[in-house]
């Protein structure tokens, strides 16, 4: 097929704004692919996978832009490169005005701003240490998007920013809540009395808008990062968050939400917890202990429920009044389809907390698309993010993977998530509905369960998304527990009868 | 912890624009660093420069 190639010379571009660009022009008819992406190593290896680069081009280096399309003419290619080009050299131009003077660097950035208190780092990963060490010793808190940092880094900047009584939040923090702003990916929700401690984005805002539906308000939102409670960091920021938090007078109370920590640096976690001045509630998914929540959705009702002064202890989401009425009218004749769950996820949280639940349910539930009945695929894994946004920032490869589930005749139930808030695409239930509507009418079609992560407050309006998904015809469940426990009742009947 | 409960947020962003327009949203002062990679993103040119700015400190 005709492709067309442009490389503009020292043209540095943040990644989404390249990923929206390509998603804009592959919509013009006649074009099949494209790509927009720095010249940096892992790129071109990108591009050569699809075709659309050469072994020999590898002219461009990490400041260089690659431009590709390959569409039905050559001419049509053309035209579509060159209108990338115009887009892009006009929009830096709308952006260069005196009024914004941005400097090139972050001891300039300090130099123009030396009230500065924290740096949102969220360049490539092979960078983003340095720059962080020295935001650390500039005297800012740090909040570290980048992914692709190395361990030894993240220890070294941790103890770094333990020794200057600074917070280093990341690698790979997608949410963060600092004295009442969120930072990254966000619900909007009140400022509050209850510090958050999480390893992941997805469960501190699962955690947050939850909170915020029982009328509660975040203090503090502290991402730790994904490794933190790994032998090799050894809950460095964990214990320091919990420090800083207990501390801090407009903390109540404390959730703190992770996987479970390995076993050497779980002892040191619960002694910290034990010595800890203020409540707490845990939630470390996956891990055995009747005091810990075992649900992100518990966890958020045993906050309000302490806080109220009360206990809380979770109902039998299978004994609940009319579901047993309601699974039936979804069924009729039976199990649907060949009777598997496909879990399609863009929250790699709550992708795993459904996984857990269900294999306590169902039995074994595969990560692997290709293998197995029960299947919950993380489409925000690196597996499935090379070279494509993310799930949460684009809902059409999602869209895409849901219309080839309505093929697969082994899926009887598809699951999946819907993750609103700042920084989130401002329509995810739309395409998605529409992938689901293209079913009506057809001889055999999957039900669709959904949970569904924000606040009315949010730019989209959770509301509106519900409506969206409920007029498709998605059942949506208040938290991605009970859409677990849900989807499982739909295939296995049992689980309602025995409860 | 320092500064962040008596003082304004005030973040230095590098890196994704789409962070600095929302917390702009929020009413926090956001300075943006045109961040490009350094050097040219060339790394050998990129570990002299760093070895030079170690003898410098």
């Amino acid at each position: 097929m005709p492709l067309a190639r442009a490389v503009l010379p020292s043209f540095y571009q943040d990644s989404v704004k390249l990923m929206r660009l390509a998603r804009e022009i592959g919509k013009k008819p006649g074009v099949s692919e494209v790509a927009a992406l720095m010249g940096t190593p892992a790129n071109h290896e990108i591009l050569l996978q699809a075709g659309l680069a050469e072994e020999s081009e590898v002219e461009a280096g990490p400041n260089d832009l690659v431009l590709a399309v390959e569409a039905d003419s050559q001419a049509l290619a053309f035209e579509a490169i060159e209108e990338a080009k115009t887009f892009l050299t006009q929009a830096r131009a709308a952006g260069g005005g005196a009024s914004d003077f941005s400097p090139s660097s972050l001891a300039g950035a300090l130099a123009a701003a030396p009230e500065s208190n924290l740096a949102m780092i969220s360049i490539p990963g092979a960078y983003a240490a340095k720059e962080a060490m020295d935001a650390l010793r500039g005297g800012l808190h740090v909040f570290l998007f980048s992914d692709n940092v190395a361990v030894d880094d993240e220890v070294a900047l941790k103890r770094e920013a333990i020794e200057r009584g600074l917070l280093l939040m990341g690698p790979d923090c997608g949410t963060a809540y600092i004295a009442g702003a969120g930072l990254g990916f966000t619900n909007v929700v009140k400022p509050g009395r209850v510090g958050c401690i999480a390893a992941s984005g997805t469960g501190l805002q699962a955690a947050a808008s939850q909170l915020g539906a029982l009328g509660e308000g975040i203090s503090h939102g502290i991402g730790v990062g994904g490794r933190d409670l790994s032998a090799e960091v050894g809950g460095l920021m964990t214990l320091h968050a919990l420090d800083f938090l207990s501390n801090d007078p407009d903390t109540e109370i404390v959730a703190l939400i992770s996987k479970p920590p390995d076993p050497e640096v779980l002892p040191e976690i619960e002694e910290a917890l034990e010595n800890f001045s203020k409540p707490h509630v845990v939630c470390f998914l996956g891990a055995e202990n009747p005091d810990w929540a075992e649900t992100l959705e518990d966890a958020g009702h045993a906050v309000a429920a302490t806080l109220r002064g009360e206990s809380y202890e979770p109902d039998n989401f299978f004994a609940q009044a009319g579901l047993k009425e309601k699974i039936a009218s979804l069924k009729p004749g039976g199990a649907p389809g060949g009777g598997g769950v496909l879990g399609l996820f863009s929250g790699g949280t709550l992708a795993h907390e459904s996984r857990l639940i269900m294999e306590g349910l169902l039995g074994a539930v595969s990560w692997n698309e290709d293998a197995g009945r029960h299947r919950i695929l993380d489409l925000g894994d690196d597996r499935y993010t090379v070279g494509k946004p993310h799930p949460m920032i684009d809902p059409e490869s999602r869209a895409e993977m849901v219309s080839r589930a309505l093929m697969d005749e082994g899926v009887g139930v598809v699951l999946f998530d819907l993750i609103l808030g700042r920084g989130s695409s401002q329509d995810p239930a739309g395409p998605l509905a529409r992938a689901i509507k293209e079913a009506r009418g057809k001889d055999r079609r999957p039900l669709f369960v959904a949970s569904v992560v924000g606040t009315a407050d949010d730019p989209q309006g959770l509301d509106a998304q519900v409506g969206i998904l409920e007029d498709a015809g998605v059942v949506v469940l208040p938290s991605s527990a009970q859409a677990a426990r849900f989807a499982a009742a739909l295939v296995k009947q049992e689980l309602i009868e025995n409860a | 912890m320092k500064d962040l409960r008596n003082r304004q947020l005030r973040v230095v962003n590098l890196g994704l624009e789409i962070f600095a327009d929302e917390l702009r949203d929020q009413n926090v002062p956001v300075t943006r660093v045109r961040w490009r990679p350094p050097a040219g993103g060339k790394p050998h040119l990129l570990e002299i420069l760093e070895k030079l700015e170690e003898l410098d400190k």
